[in-house]
């Protein structure tokens, strides 16, 4: 069967969530190729739950998942993923090099060494985030956005046709923002992006549709993101103050809400 | 000096605690660079002390004097250092208070059993703190396969082991057998306690797998520097701290630690010297320039 009859991602009634406690609840989502989605809802509302359960590292308690009709665990080559920032240590001794060519573990096997084609693949990824030059450095040795992008070309080097996002804002300054807004716009060309993150502010003009997570799924295929969708999601009163620019998220978010 | 080092040659005990204590240093050098980097600490104190409960219930159930204890405590290190792998992974209990409890209830086993063993006046000592004079060539062929292993295992799974040490979700994400990777490192920290109880004790051994890594982490972030230096600088603790147990009859596992860790505050001290006078230096600078 071919792959393209599939969306790119798909869930049906999917709940999940740790010992007992829900914390995804019947999510339905289907997503086409080369679509932009950006998720967003307060923290602890699941954002990333929700990717664990696409990437397969935590099974739904119920429904389905699948990536381009696969079963999750046999769609690892498909998916590029792009973890938390905080998520791990930045003091960790490991060089840019090696943080890249972790696309490649899984084409690794028994072999100590990384063959010339995922050396390629690793500087081609670098190449594509401006990060060439770096190759040799010590990730510590970065700054946060330099760091936030050797982590999207380390997702890059897997060569994947969808690539999940987790808070890749939350580094980075608003110059580097926008620059790698600009980047991934150009990527979705090819690549299908699921983007999540706690801060309305970031979802600005590149994303294609918007959906509210917070346990429940509020989704309606498009990039209109109404007042009744933030409130359900933040579960308190929101402003959406729209510029009269058509299609353009502009809000203002309470803090409480968070 | 010299003369000293020579005569302590000629002594056969000492020749197996010099062989004992270089190939301990690679165990020091690389499975330490892995327990620091991957904050394992704390869990490698739980196997170590975990494995004395097996060193008392050899000596209970009259196991063979020689090999009995290295076994036992190889059965509780192991089970240890299983238990704690999965457990920490695959329950949201709370891992700290997990490693506390076998930590503790090891060491409960160890003292219990031995003093239920009949007619047997044993000294927990030499486990707990080590004694070269326990060595035996066996001991030395034993650590040699271990750190075959070690060096073999580094070699064919550096990339996997390390990039599991930084980010193991996405390691699992790529296809890396990420739950595997962490128990097998976790035997492989197991048996080295195990194997170099005799050298060290079960409590000392800790000391050797913290403090060359993370004194050389300080200097450098490049993983293998780091597991290379931690190397050298475990076998130059190891043969002065054994040269100086000679020459002043020493407790040989006491002086290599109290050595490292002296080393370690000095070091930590300086670079906080530097790091101030340093910035004291830029200070004035821009204060010339400013003025």
């Amino acid at each position: 069967m071919s792959q393209n009859k599939h969306p790119a991602l798909e869930l049906k009634h999917v709940w999940a969530g740790y010992d007992r406690y829900d914390i995804l609840k019947d999510i339905t989502l289907s997503v086409e190729e080369n679509e932009f989605l950006g998720i967003i809802g307060p923290n602890g509302g699941g954002k990333t739950t929700l990717l664990k359960v696409i990437l397969g590292i935590l099974k739904p308690r119920k429904g389905t998942v699948r990536v381009f009709g696969l079963p999750p665990t046999q769609a690892h080559h498909l998916i590029g993923y792009v973890p938390q920032y905080l998520s791990f240590d930045r003091q960790f001794p490991i060089s840019v090099w090696d943080v890249v060519l972790m696309g490649r573990l899984g084409k690794l096997g028994f072999k100590p060494f990384y063959t010339t084609r995922d050396k390629e693949a690793a500087m081609e990824a670098l190449n594509q985030v401006e990060m060439g030059e770096f190759g040799d450095k010590q990730l510590s040795q970065l700054s946060g956005g330099q760091q936030q992008r050797v982590l999207i070309a380390r997702a890059l080097c897997t060569n994947p046709k969808i690539i999940l996002l987790d808070e890749p804002m939350a580094s980075v300054d608003k110059k580097m923002e926008t620059s790698i807004y600009e980047f991934l716009r150009e990527l979705n060309k090819a690549i299908t992006i699921i983007l999540v993150t706690h801060d309305i502010g970031v979802l600005s003009t590149y994303v294609k549709k918007i959906g509210c997570l917070n346990k429940y799924l509020i989704y309606h295929e498009s990039k209109e993101l109404t007042k009744e969708m933030l409130e359900a999601a933040y579960e308190c009163p929101v402003d959406l103050i729209a510029h009269g620019v058509p299609h353009r998220v502009l809000s203002h978010h309470p803090p409480e809400g968070e | 000096m010299a003369y000293s080092f020579i005569e302590m040659l000629e002594y056969t005990f000492m020749r197996n605690a010099i062989y004992a204590g270089l190939l301990a240093a690679i165990a020091f050098g690389i499975i330490g660079t892995y327990v620091v980097v991957k904050r394992i600490v704390f869990i490698t104190g739980g196997i170590a002390h975990a494995s004395f409960g097996g060193v008392g219930l050899a000596f209970y159930l009259g196991w063979d004097p020689v090999f009995g204890p290295i076994v036992g405590a190889a059965i509780f290190a192991l089970s240890s250092a299983l238990g704690i792998g999965i457990l920490s992974r695959e329950t949201l209990e709370r891992e700290e208070t997990t490693i506390g409890i076998i930590w503790a209830v090891g060491m409960a086993m160890g003292a219990f059993f031995m003093r239920q063993t009949p007619g047997y006046a044993f000294s927990p000592a030499s486990y707990l703190f080590g004694n070269i004079l326990m060595l035996k060539k066996m001991d030395i062929y034993l650590l040699l396969c271990l750190i075959i292993v070690i060096l073999v295992s580094t070699i064919l799974l550096y990339h996997k082991m390390q990039s599991t040490a930084f980010d193991e979700e996405f390691s699992m994400v790529v296809g890396v057998h990420t739950m595997f990777l962490h128990l097998y490192l976790l035997c492989l920290v197991a048996l080295t306690i195990v194997f170099l109880i005799k050298f060290m004790g079960v409590i000392l051994v800790l000391a050797m797998l913290t403090i060359p890594a993370s004194l050389v982490g300080k200097f450098t972030h490049d993983m293998r520097k780091i597991m290379f230096f931690s190397t050298i600088l475990s076998a130059v603790f190891v043969l002065t701290g054994l040269w100086s147990a000679y020459v002043w009859d020493f407790e040989v596992g006491a002086t290599i630690v109290l050595e490292a860790a002296g080393v370690y505050l000095v070091v930590v001290f300086l670079k906080k010297l530097v790091s101030v006078v340093r910035s004291r230096e830029e200070k004035s600078e821009r204060a010339i320039v400013s003025g």
